[in-house]
């Protein structure tokens, strides 16, 4: 879910000759794609839209690539306000939920996306989409359009998505002697792990670091796929399970004996640190990890990679579904122009004008299938692109595990205590990470919590 | 402290000298109208807020449910007592504040005492002293996880390592110990500073005495310059309490809450941004501000008295 700064470096010197390339490009690409230049404010006049979006790498493509949208549409202006992930969610929460109609356009997080939609907040986009026969709706992946869709409208559109899978060091595992299969379960998984740990090198890296978006988006998946769940399909919280409990007692002992030495520490960046440098052999983490592994001037492992299939247990696949999305507020006063550029944005054209002015390999992935047909994308993400576009099309977030759920999302409840309940629990799981509690009373308490967040969706 | 106390001549704006009551009255009125635009704005900046605080704290309203608030009466203030939170937040609070503030104090000691000395690079070492109190908290919190603490990479490890002692996973088995580390470490300049301007306040006069009478070097301490800095340790310690309870950058870039070092601000900032319950968090606030006037009043108080003894005493 978290992107590091990595891919911004390389921005600035392409940034001149992008934009004079970019007008000059859309010139063209505006007369047969869009069509739609003029249908700007309903007054008439110059419209002046605000993006809040999150400060990943692809975003801030983005608003070097907006001028050329601007070009296309002289009448309007669009204007960025870029924060950290955090920020952006309590700004942007405040701005929606007291009608403070600031934003034209936002950046949700997939599970918010529902939530928000249900609360009113966003406006339906299904209707402007079906009607562009150019923008091919149909394109978008089905999994991650399914987790943005409430009662069958469409509330946002993917800007990009992910989802996980296991990276290892092809090096040491061959050091080893060991051989990954493509569709490895944990318990291979947690062998291999044992057998390559080192002094020198972690056996895998997992992250450990307290957070709903931190530990428990790749343990929900580890959950999911030993056959746990945080509710059954009647929101009884199930905790308290012992396929909930074995998951959890696996994931926090394969740490213990062949993971990172500071769990509590380690999240996303701190795993592609250790990973880029050689000092941990394996990872299940976001498929994005795999596109800065694969960067020589920021990682010592490119080319020494491979890419497998999340671990499982008793599921097919056991990936998760992130994306981060565009989506509309109720209280924006200038929608028309807003669907405009959210079109423009995620449009086929706008993969190629990133792919022709910045790279090939900062398409935003994982939000089109044509995407994936593109020849220099294929080739720029070789090592990746497939199997990311396998998983990312194998993964049903309707229902990830074992026993259906009465909610859409993988690694996460889409209620609006989650947050909450993944932290709080998070938080109590680290004294199991050091030693200093049972699972067992951690679990206890974290049962008590699921279960009044539970009781508030019956 | 032999002069005799003169009791201060006050002084008479010149060409005011015996004017009239009504004129007095005049400029009274005078001073109080210029007083009120910044009286108002303090009202309007802290009381304001601080009701509108009190009134969501009576409100049940979690952001992302707009449609299910309404008046909750004490339900907030019931649910915070009864959690259980709020009491572990605040020993919390007292075990991370007060080990820092005493390690702080210590070495802050240490160091004014050292740095009294006259020696070549004096100057110099005093700016590197109080370096780590002029380096933002958050970015002292990210060099202290990323440089100093890194289980894998980090300097303590290095340095455990040539003693020969195993590595520590700082952040998970010693959480507590390791926000104590950074804020004393970020703190002990400041303590420092205020010891070191007592130590040179000190009258060369008596130390001499003291050695010419045969007095050591510990004992001078202890019987003359201990004494001469208990109100300046005072008022270090009563600053660095209020500056330390505040505290939130490394806990929230470090431990996260974790292993006992969920502090109060911590605390506050999780109910109102991760769990976006807006009435359980100002109920909180509200709490809070209530220990922090009992604290802060008994803690004003004795800076005050601290003052004063400091004005007769001159």
């Amino acid at each position: 879910m978290k992107l590091t700064r990595t891919a911004r470096r390389q921005a600035a010197p392409a940034g001149i000759a992008a934009v004079a390339l970019a007008l000059t490009l859309t010139a063209c690409a505006g007369a047969g794609g869009g069509g739609n230049s003029g249908a700007a404010g309903s007054d008439g006049g110059p419209v002046e839209l605000t993006l809040a979006t999150v400060n990943n790498p692809q975003m801030k493509d983005m608003e070097e690539l907006k001028s050329a949208f601007e070009e296309d549409h002289p009448d309007i202006t669009v204007n960025f306000i870029q924060m950290e992930e955090n920020d952006l969610r309590d700004a942007v929460t405040k701005d929606v939920a007291t009608d403070g109609g600031q934003y034209d356009i936002v950046t949700v997080g997939s599970y918010e996306v529902p939530i928000w939609a249900q609360n009113g907040w966003l406006t339906d986009l299904s209707g402007d989409l079906e009607s562009d026969a150019d923008y091919d709706v149909d394109d978008l992946f089905e999994p991650v359009k399914n987790a943005l869709t409430v009662d069958d409208s469409l509330y946002a559109v993917p800007f990009y998505g992910e989802s996980s899978m296991l990276m290892y060091n092809k090096e040491l595992l061959d050091e080893a002697g060991v051989t990954m299969p493509e569709h490895p379960t944990w318990q291979e998984v947690a062998d291999i792990a044992r057998e390559v740990n080192s002094d020198d090198v972690d056996g895998i890296c997992l992250r450990g670091k307290p957070g709903w978006g931190e530990v428990f988006a790749p343990l929900t998946t580890v959950v999911n796929t030993f056959g746990g769940a945080w509710y059954d399909a009647e929101w009884n919280a199930q905790v308290d399970q012992p396929e909930f409990e074995e998951a959890v007692q696996f994931y926090v002992d394969l740490v213990a004996d062949a993971g990172e030495a500071d769990p509590v520490s380690t999240g996303f960046t701190e795993c592609l640190n250790n990973v880029s440098q050689g000092r941990s052999a394996m990872w299940v983490d976001a498929t994005v990890a795999a596109g800065l592994l694969e960067d020589p001037e920021s990682s010592q492992v490119a080319g020494k990679m491979g890419y497998a299939h999340a671990p499982v247990v008793e599921t097919e696949e056991s990936g998760w579904l992130w994306s981060w999305n565009l989506a509309i507020p109720e209280t924006t006063q200038n929608r028309d122009a807003a669907v405009e550029f959210v079109k423009w944005a995620t449009s086929k054209e706008y993969h190629q004008l990133v792919g022709t002015e910045l790279g090939w390999s900062r398409v935003p992935p994982g939000a089109r299938n044509s995407t994936y047909e593109i020849p220099e994308y294929e080739e720029a993400a070789a090592a990746f692109a497939p199997i990311t576009r396998d998983i990312m099309l194998a993964v049903d977030p309707e229902q990830p595990g074992v026993a259906p759920q009465s909610w859409t999302g993988i690694q996460y409840v889409t209620i609006p205590e989650f947050q909450d309940l993944g932290n709080q629990v998070s938080q109590d799981l680290a004294d199991v990470f050091a030693g200093r509690s049972e699972l067992g009373p951690v679990l206890d308490r974290a049962q008590d919590l699921a279960q009044d967040a539970g009781d508030a969706q019956k | 402290m032999t002069a005799l106390m003169t009791s201060p001549t006050r002084r008479r704006p010149s060409g005011a000298a015996p004017a009239g009551d009504s004129g007095r009255r005049g400029r009274l009125a005078v001073s109080r109208a210029l007083l009120w635009p910044a009286l108002a704005t303090s009202i309007v900046l802290t009381q304001i807020p601080f009701l509108l605080t009190i009134y969501y704290s009576l409100q049940s309203w979690n952001m992302l449910r707009p449609g299910d608030r309404g008046f909750a009466g004490l339900d907030n203030y019931v649910s915070v007592l009864r959690d259980g939170s709020f009491l572990s937040s605040l020993g919390a609070t007292v075990a991370v504040t007060g080990s820092a503030v005493v390690a702080s104090t210590l070495l802050g000691m240490l160091f004014a005492v050292l740095l009294d000395r006259k020696f070549v690079g004096r100057g110099v070492a005093r700016t590197l002293m109080i370096t780590p109190f002029l380096v933002m908290p958050a970015a002292a919190a990210l060099i202290w996880k990323w440089s100093i603490l890194d289980a894998a990479t980090g300097m303590a490890n290095w340095g455990l390592g040539l003693v020969g002692l195993p590595p520590v996973a700082w952040n998970t088995e010693l959480p507590m110990l390791t926000i104590i580390l950074v804020l004393t470490w970020q703190y002990t300049p400041f303590v420092m500073l205020i010891l070191l301007a007592g130590l040179q306040a000190q009258d060369k006069d008596v130390l001499e005495a003291a050695a010419v009478d045969g007095a050591g070097a510990l004992r001078t301490f202890g019987e003359i310059t201990l004494p001469h800095l208990r109100q300046y340790v005072e008022i270090a310690v009563l600053l660095a309490s209020i500056m330390l309870l505040q505290v939130f950058d490394p806990i929230a870039i470090m431990t996260r809450g974790t292993g006992g070092t969920k502090t109060l601000s911590y605390l506050l900032y999780e109910r109102a941004f991760v769990g976006l319950e807006v009435g359980e968090a100002a109920a909180y606030g509200v709490m809070t501000v209530l220990v922090t006037i009992v604290v802060a009043s008994v803690a004003l108080r004795t800076l005050f008295k601290v003052f004063s003894k400091e004005g007769i005493d001159r």
